[in-house]
């Protein structure tokens, strides 16, 4: 019993729905639950997007476009066709998955840089998509979107989605660390090890690879398509290449192969730029100054430094 | 007849560095591929896992082509291997990196992964079992938790083949087991090709170390610019006139 407390995937997810279940105590009003929303929503891109990067060894520079597949999806079903929301949602999150198939099987034959141009294209083409085609998606000005309603109730306030999302993301982590610890994890991590000695154990990379980017896309478009709907407005700005970066350095900040350093990395990085208002044009300089330090002074990031720091005092 | 090929070629450019090699692996003995630096020994060993495309020629494994397929099929077809330079799993420990080499004998469906079904935990516990066991066979099992990056050498060599291992091939290419090993370490990989032979796994030996190779082979095959050029027991290869000529130029 002890042990199946004390295990990463037990213990971690206790502490984290325990942390979630306390955090209100801490939130004095709605501005704090709206950025705890927001850190929420981000961690959830993030736990996906470390299945590709941090586990995998694959990288991307362009999943703001699935976030704004998500978001741009489920909004223009829910507000021009009527769809209701969550059937919206699972639509476009499913229509992100199929791109990602579609997508990845070309481009993860490419490796480091080159994968890296590819994805990065890839979001660009998206941004550009979403912010021409203003008769569907409003273009530069964005769309309102119409408030999520489950099963007919309709979620509103921020106590409500505050519940909502911190359940939806100890899901997300559940699923994550599930994978992660079972056969099919041990086939991400081999061949982010050593392609060909995974390949010569029977691991089929590529199949593998798609699977991690595929995955990793569905995590975007739902946080996404959430985000939207929670907002009742999208931008472009949520779909930029600038996104695509926050999303990473919050990976490799919060610390590569580290599901947890994951939500960590959201958390800090959502919440920096809010505490840093009067510097609000200086963002992507904070970030940028933060990706430099990170890899310089802690290169395995947040999480696995820390980890390894109280190990070591022990 | 575990392995067969016939004429089997690879083309770099110009150069023929495998050329027309017949080869025929019964099972349960060690065969051992010997010849002078760039005789194509490595290349061969390549072609025998699908890392590289032949230019010609056929390989068979128990009547089975196996002709251009990719390498993780040459791995599911029953052909394990280690490499030259250890081609280990540097982002896990040494227990995990031989649970990695069970891969394609564990569930590895999406949705008994993402919902922990029931039975994986079993699986996984017997997993962690045989790859604890493996670790003792190669003498690797107070390395277990260690995170593969920590360790020597010498240690990596072992724990690479305790991984080929792992995925129970029917066949075991060895590609310089013994390469950048102390005379001490050499031994204990003799002695684990020994005890493999004795398990009836089938090994396949590139080596360098001459009292290795004639040591633990039932039978040689010597290659020299690609070419077959002497295939025998021990005995027979090292009197072999061509043989010497090949590792010690044409005498005077």
């Amino acid at each position: 019993m002890l042990t199946w407390l004390a295990s990463a995937r037990t213990g971690g997810l206790l502490a984290l729905a325990a942390a979630l279940a306390a955090l209100p105590l801490a939130l004095v009003n709605n501005y704090y639950y709206e950025v705890a929303i927001l850190v929420g929503l981000n961690a959830i891109v993030c736990v996906g997007l470390n299945l590709l990067i941090g586990y995998a060894g694959q990288i991307s520079l362009g999943h703001a476009g699935f976030f704004g597949i998500g978001a741009y999806g489920s909004a223009i079903l829910a507000a021009r066709y009527g769809w209701p929301p969550l059937a919206a949602l699972a639509a476009a999150a499913g229509a992100a998955a199929l791109l990602a198939f579609a997508v990845g099987r070309p481009i993860l034959r490419l490796k480091g840089h080159y994968l890296a141009m590819a994805t990065l294209g890839f979001g660009i083409i998206v941004s550009i998509v979403i912010a021409t085609e203003d008769r569907m998606t409003g273009g530069p000005d964005g769309m309102s979107v119409p408030p999520l309603a489950l099963f007919g109730y309709a979620v509103s306030g921020e106590r409500t989605w505050y519940w909502l999302v911190s359940a939806l993301l100890v899901a997300a982590v559940w699923l994550a660390l599930n994978l992660i610890e079972s056969p099919r994890g041990r086939a991400l991590r081999a061949l982010h090890g050593s392609e060909v000695a995974a390949e010569a154990i029977g691991i089929d990379s590529a199949r593998h690879k798609l699977g991690a980017f595929v995955m990793s896309a569905v995590y975007a478009a739902a946080a996404g398509a959430l985000t939207a709907h929670y907002a009742g407005f999208i931008t472009p700005s949520k779909v930029s290449f600038q996104h695509s970066i926050e999303l990473v350095t919050m990976v490799v900040f919060g610390g590569m192969a580290s599901t947890f350093g994951a939500v960590i990395g959201a958390a800090i990085l959502t919440t920096l730029p809010q505490l840093l208002t009067a510097f609000r044009e200086y963002e992507m300089l904070v970030f940028g100054a933060v990706m430099m330090l990170t890899m310089i002074f802690m290169p395995r990031g947040f999480v696995p430094t820390l980890r390894k720091a109280l190990a070591s005092k022990n | 007849m575990l392995l067969r090929t016939e004429k089997l070629s690879k083309r770099f450019g110009g150069v023929d560095a495998v050329k027309a090699v017949d080869l025929e692996i019964e099972s349960g003995a060690v065969f051992s591929i010997i010849g002078p630096n760039g005789a194509g020994k490595t290349t061969l060993l390549n072609l025998l896992t699908g890392i590289y495309r032949p230019s010609a020629g056929r390989i068979v494994l128990e009547g089975r082509e196996l002709n251009g397929a990719a390498p993780y099929h040459f791995a599911a077809a029953g052909i394990g291997r280690t490499f030259q330079t250890p081609q280990i799993f540097l982002n896990m420990s040494a227990l995990e990196n031989v649970m990695a080499g069970r891969y394609l004998h564990e569930p590895c469906g999406l949705w008994t992964a993402l919902l922990r079904l029931p039975g994986l935990a079993r699986a996984e516990r017997a997993c962690r079992d045989e790859a604890a066991r493996l670790l003792a066979f190669v003498g690797l099992e107070e390395w277990a938790g260690t995170p593969a990056e920590g360790m020597p050498y010498g240690a990596l060599k072992r724990l690479e083949l305790a991984r080929a291992l792992a995925s129970q091939p029917k066949l075991l290419l060895l590609d310089e087991p013994a390469a950048g090993l102390n005379p001490i370490e050499t031994l204990e990989i003799d002695r684990l090709i020994q005890r493999l032979s004795a398990r009836g796994v089938t090994v396949v030996l590139v080596e360098h170390n001459m009292k290795l190779v004639m040591g633990v082979s039932q039978r040689v095959l010597v290659l020299d610019y690609g070419r077959k050029i002497a295939v025998g027991d021990p005995e027979t290869i090292s009197r072999d006139a061509r043989v010497i000529e090949a590792y010690l130029g044409a005498a005077a």
